[in-house]
């Protein structure tokens, strides 16, 4: 890994995505349920099964249900919910919540959408009367998992960690691996390798592949 | 749905292993700015549509239209300063002199501002530290003594020592040297650093 490389971090667990984190970006490419209050001439084309044809102007008919990504519903979205309102997707609805309070550690929460706790965060913006229920089952799952992911991050040394992070989301993944850094830096200095100066990565990275370059 | 490419070129800086920088998508760039072209002149003929022509109905699409502008913004923005920040760690670790394969990935523009990032690093450096200005892009690991050991791992040639005497750097050779002078060789993997 780069030391010198920082970039700029997730903020959806906050009020505000981070406008230039890249993990922001992806994350709110996500998409999901709204329906549309009006019609929406001339966007027909990019939703051919629903679109009125030609008399309607190609519009999206009012009332329609689509899935649109999260930047988008972030966009048309307002409190007097004029263009569209917005479902919760079914993970963050009550079913599944029970199931969370149960036991978070069984459920696999990269399948789930794999940024479960950023997206769930940013639905809070839509105002859904379940909002309270949502931030509470989203920080208890976290509560729940957590014990697991720090042990296992603590523990596991120089091995295969697949398996460990298969069923993380992305931030828990983040943590997994920041968590992994601290034992590896401390069992380095523990080796005395702590003072050791060492090759940079990227040049090493490089340098590799000149060779490749050559021989083609 | 608008802006797939400019998702793409999020999703190809995400995927290069941290710091690692690909090579400059100007195709991809080039597309992205088409597209809001479009978008930008479909919106204004809407607009005058709406305004002149009694078409309120018009205003989502226009909204939908400058949604997806601003995210193609974003989406734009977020590259070419999230490519920033790993050329500005190339100068950290591979030092001002670039490995010609990375110079090629970079763009005109990245290129000059790579050399403005070095030169106000220089002028930085030369401040501090009295009349000689201080290196901080040295012992980036607290230093434990002096002179260090340290085994070739390629033939480099001749290397200077500070009192004039000179080294035969050979493959596998070993030497005791002082550590300032091995400590970019040994980042660039030329030198390897022998702990006792």
């Amino acid at each position: 890994m780069s030391e010198a490389y920082f970039r700029v971090e997730s903020g959806a667990l906050g009020p505000e995505e981070n406008f230039l984190s890249l993990d922001d970006i992806l994350m709110s490419h996500e998409k999901l349920p709204v329906r549309t209050e009006i019609p929406m001439p001339r966007l027909g084309p990019f939703f051919l099964d629903r679109s009125g044809g030609t008399e309607t102007d190609n519009a999206i008919p009012q009332g329609s249900k689509l899935e649109l990504p999260l930047w988008l519903a972030k966009g048309l979205f307002d409190n007097k919910r004029r263009i569209l309102s917005v479902e919760l997707p079914k993970i963050y609805q009550e079913g599944w919540r029970t199931v969370f309070s149960a036991d978070a550690n069984v459920v696999d929460l990269h399948k789930m959408g794999p940024h479960f706790y950023g997206f769930g965060s940013q639905l809070l913006h839509f105002d859904s009367p379940e909002n309270t229920d949502i931030s509470q089952s989203l920080l208890q799952t976290f509560v729940g998992r957590f014990r697991r992911i720090m042990d296992s991050s603590q523990n596991a040394y120089n091995e295969d960690t697949s398996a460990l992070v298969a069923r993380l989301d992305e931030m828990e993944r983040g943590l997994f691996q920041t968590g992994q850094k601290g034992l590896n830096d401390f069992q380095c200095w523990e080796k005395g390798q702590a003072s050791q100066i060492t090759a940079s990565n990227l040049v090493q990275n490089y340098t590799k592949r000149k060779f490749t370059d050559m021989e083609d | 749905m608008f802006c797939e490419r400019a998702m793409e070129l999020v999703r190809e800086l995400h995927r290069a292993a941290e710091g690692r920088l690909p090579a400059f998508n100007e195709d991809g760039l080039r597309q992205v700015l088409e597209e809001m072209k479009a978008l930008y002149e479909q919106n204004q003929s809407d607009v005058n549509e709406a305004k002149s022509g009694g078409r309120g109905d018009l205003i989502p699409t226009i909204k939908f239209r400058h949604c997806s502008l601003l995210r193609n913004q974003r989406c734009t923005v977020a590259y070419l300063y999230d490519r920033l920040l790993r050329i500005r760690a190339l100068r950290w670790e591979c030092g001002s002199v670039l490995p010609s394969a990375l110079r090629f990935h970079m763009s005109a523009e990245e290129m000059e501002w790579f050399n403005h990032y070095k030169k106000s690093l220089a002028t930085y450096m030369r401040s501090l530290g009295g009349d000689e200005g201080l290196d901080i892009t040295q012992d980036m690991k607290p230093p434990k003594s002096l002179y260090i050991e340290v085994r070739c791992l390629k033939d480099y040639g001749e290397f200077e020592v500070d009192d004039g005497t000179s080294v035969l750097l050979k493959k596998n050779s070993q030497h005791f040297l002082p550590r300032w002078k091995c400590e970019q060789l040994i980042r660039q993997g030329i030198l390897e650093h022998v702990l006792s």
